[in-house]
């Protein structure tokens, strides 16, 4: 049977982890390939590494810790954060990545998904939704969150799907760093939607949210940053609680 | 002992690399290589594989003398050859992912898109599903059955000949994850991304 996965999730500026509350305020907790190898050897289903500010300063910090993580991680590693076209995709490939998510890039134009998913195939396009609740709709929100692009998620999401995405990684902005739960709502409505896997993300807080994911919102996979980075859990204990609630996971 | 990846530039195999790399002692001479000599003159070949099952049998067609090369060494010398996902897939007759393409011919059989039971299961099958293992294959030397390994793929092997299924998986339907065949095995599974069992079935391929 397939297991869900449990994919913490790194974020890193310059080449060193920080924590993102609604995407400021940042805090230093360490060194990503460190981390990495701690998050692999503790039971981790993948790991994932979001470059956030990559969108604006010099990334090329980034490459060397992808580079250095894939030679000590041999679980799956995701890298996303200011990917902006097929040469970026086939850099972090090269360097060891073995999934790329991208976000605005996928939003400015749709043509970078279909390509590169041609190109490298599905397996390792993972587009990223970051999707905000306005009025009855969710907006995809591209920058870190910055600039509403006015689509419609449901419906970005759908068209990801039809242009070769492997998964979707979506990510609630009104929950992010609010640690009161997944919008269940909106990961239910956009995995019903489609048949590729969604990685839920934004809002984790406790164990509890994690199973709520999965049950209610149907995700494949669950993604959490703090509640893993400051000790609050550990990804066995969150594996043992899920199993406990009769969720088929890796143990 | 001499080991080579072969490199013929279709999608990512930096993860393969770096898992034989891993495992290796220093007794082994890994080489990620497309140079057909350097191939033929191996002990062991690896044959990785991503994107499409169309796109890769042209990437190997694209190198001159490679097809014919893979074939002497699997086939005329009978040495040992892994193919890794699209790289097993390979093995088939004919593969129908984008359009219908010949493949290498090496294990009878085709590969065709997973049943997912009218959208009731999720494509890609992404993740960690449980192996049965069927046939005592050496590269599954102490590795327990329903280990855990990690897959991500829509088509699936389905060889004419059962006997040479080692592991299944199950999903939508009873998914071929493992052949074996005299001197040819082959992992839809990806090994090199699957923790500490998976590089246990690299060391195994090593040590054959």
């Amino acid at each position: 049977m397939l297991k869900n996965r449990i994919i913490p999730c790194l974020d890193v500026k310059n080449g060193r982890v920080v924590k993102g509350i609604n995407f400021v305020d940042l805090q230093d907790a360490g060194d990503p390939v460190e981390q990495a190898k701690i998050y692999s050897d503790g039971g981790a289903d993948e790991i994932c590494f979001l470059d956030i500010t990559a969108s604006n300063e010099n990334r090329d910090t980034i490459y060397h810790v992808v580079k250095e993580t894939s030679k000590k991680c041999f679980v799956p590693l995701t890298v996303g954060g200011g990917v902006r076209n097929i040469e970026d995709i086939n850099k972090l490939l090269n360097c060891g990545a073995d999934k790329v998510s991208i976000n605005t890039a996928a939003v400015k134009d749709s043509n970078v998904v279909l390509e590169s998913s041609k190109k490298f195939g599905s397996q390792c396009i993972v587009v990223a939704i970051d999707a905000k609740k306005n009025g009855d709709k969710w907006d995809v929100y591209t920058h870190g969150g910055r600039n509403n692009s006015g689509l419609d998620a449901l419906a970005f999401a759908k068209k990801m799907e039809d242009n070769g995405a492997g998964e979707l990684l979506v990510t609630s902005m009104d929950r992010d760093g609010t640690q009161i739960g997944y919008d269940i709502d909106l990961m239910k409505k956009i995995s019903s939607m489609v048949n590729i896997p969604l990685i839920a993300s934004g809002g984790v807080g406790n164990l509890d949210h994690l199973a709520e994911g999965i049950k209610e919102g149907n995700a494949s996979a669950v993604l959490a940053a703090s509640i893993f980075h400051y000790g609050k859990h550990s990804v066995i204990e969150a594996k043992e609680y899920l199993n406990s609630k009769g969720i088929p996971v890796r143990i | 002992m001499k080991l080579s990846i072969v490199d013929y530039k279709s999608g990512n195999i930096s993860s393969v690399i770096n898992s034989f790399k891993e495992v290796a002692n220093d007794k082994v001479n890994i080489e990620v290589t497309s140079d057909i000599k350097k191939i033929g003159s191996s002990d062991k070949v690896v044959l990785p594989g991503q994107g499409s099952f169309k796109s890769c049998i042209e990437a190997l067609n694209n190198i001159s003398g490679l097809v014919d090369e893979l074939n002497e060494f699997a086939i005329n010398k009978k040495k040992p050859l892994l193919g890794i996902c699209v790289g097993l897939q390979m093995f088939a007759d004919v593969g129908y992912e984008e359009t219908e393409t010949k493949g290498l011919g090496w294990i009878s059989g085709k590969v065709s898109k997973i049943d997912n039971q009218g959208g009731k299961y999720k494509l890609p099958h992404i993740g960690w599903n449980e192996i049965n293992i069927i046939k005592d294959s050496k590269i599954f030397k102490s590795i327990e059955n329903n280990s855990h390994m990690y897959f991500v793929h829509s088509y699936e092997f389905i060889p004419t000949d059962k006997k040479v299924i080692s592991a299944t998986t199950n999903y939508s339907t009873k998914v071929v994850c493992s052949v074996e065949k005299e001197n040819i095995f082959g992992t839809q599974f990806h090994p090199e991304k699957s923790d500490k069992t998976g590089l246990k079935l690299v060391d195994n391929f090593i040590n054959l």
